[in-house]
């Protein structure tokens, strides 16, 4: 079906889903497009949360909240055997041996 | 227990890369920069601090000493940062790891000697002898001396990373110990308060920033100006 704004410039709420994988295919992944869009994405919340005449610390907070959020998936190996605990589940499954 | 007791201090990998670089370039996203006169609070926050910290820092240097302050504030700035961000759950501080403390303190350490040598050299050369010492313990004390201060970029590095990872550990510690006494509850009030008590404390890495910049800021001093 023929749009009448090209595929490429839409934003990705008002691409249609038939047209997603062209829309994806056509976005620009090179360094400097992927740099961009980092660019973009900060000065978005930027813009709309601290650069405000009366920002409150609720700018800050959401962007520590997601910070913390992303250290806990990166040390979520390690986390999943607690420190303490190993010897007290070999107690319960003493026939199948140390987790 | 070994590997146990110390996971939280293991640099960051994904996929065998170091996450630890998107860690170190984390704080610089929350210090905005700006062109207007009037800004935004957070911005307006930080500059005051960073003034009130290039006042306090440089008033006691002459022009040359003064060409580094932007050296200095940034390092001050980065190490309150990174020390303050590490204090959240979860999170990564890269400070606890020597290596980065080490090519911090370094080559610091090594312009101030470096400078000293270049413009004041006998100057430099006779700091190593106090005044007023009798004769025959001149070659010992100079011995001394430059013992003392080949190990100046060795204390520097490892008194952050000590204090920084003991604090560390000790949190760590004192809470899974508060976790384990929760069944048990009669001791339960004291620890928490424990805790408490000991993150406010640690909240003096501001201090210890201080502590850092201070005596890096004593050399530079020293080897400058007198």
């Amino acid at each position: 079906m023929a749009s009448v704004v090209p595929v490429k410039d839409k934003k990705l709420l008002e691409v249609k889903l038939g047209e997603l994988p062209s829309w994806i295919l056509m976005r620009d992944f090179s360094p400097s497009g992927i740099f961009g869009a980092f660019q973009r994405g900060y000065y978005r919340y930027y813009n709309k949360y601290i650069n405000v005449k009366k920002g409150s610390i609720s700018g800050i907070t959401m962007v520590l909240a997601c910070y913390v959020l992303f250290s806990y998936s990166f040390s979520y190996k390690h986390l999943k055997t607690p420190a303490g605990r190993s010897w007290a589940i070999s107690e319960g499954n003493s026939q199948e041996g140390v987790v | 227990m070994n590997e146990s007791l110390f996971t939280p201090f293991i640099t960051p990998t994904v996929l065998g890369l170091p996450a630890a670089v998107l860690v170190i370039l984390f704080p610089p996203l929350l210090i905005p920069t700006s062109k207007h006169f009037i800004n935004n609070r957070l911005i307006i926050i930080q500059q005051w601090l960073i003034r009130l910290i290039l006042k306090q820092m440089m008033t006691t240097h002459n022009a040359k000493g003064r060409t580094w302050s932007l050296m200095l504030t940034s390092l001050i700035i980065f190490i309150a940062s990174t020390n303050l961000l590490g204090l959240l759950p979860y999170s990564f501080t890269p400070t606890t790891q020597l290596s980065m403390n080490l090519a911090m303190a370094i080559p610091l350490w090594a312009s101030t000697v470096a400078m000293g040598l270049r413009f004041k050299a006998k100057i430099t050369l006779t700091h190593l002898l106090p005044q007023g010492t009798p004769t025959p313990l001149i070659p010992m004390l100079i011995i001394i001396e430059t013992v003392s201060l080949f190990i100046q970029p060795l204390a520097l590095a490892v008194r952050l990373t000590a204090n920084i990872t003991a604090g560390h550990l000790l949190m760590y510690l004192i809470g899974s110990s508060a976790l384990a006494m929760l069944a048990i509850n009669l001791p339960l009030t004291l620890i928490t308060l424990t805790i408490l008590t000991l993150l406010t404390i640690l909240e003096t890495a501001i201090a210890l920033i201080q502590a850092y910049v201070f005596t890096l800021l004593v050399s530079l001093y020293l080897h400058d100006n007198s």
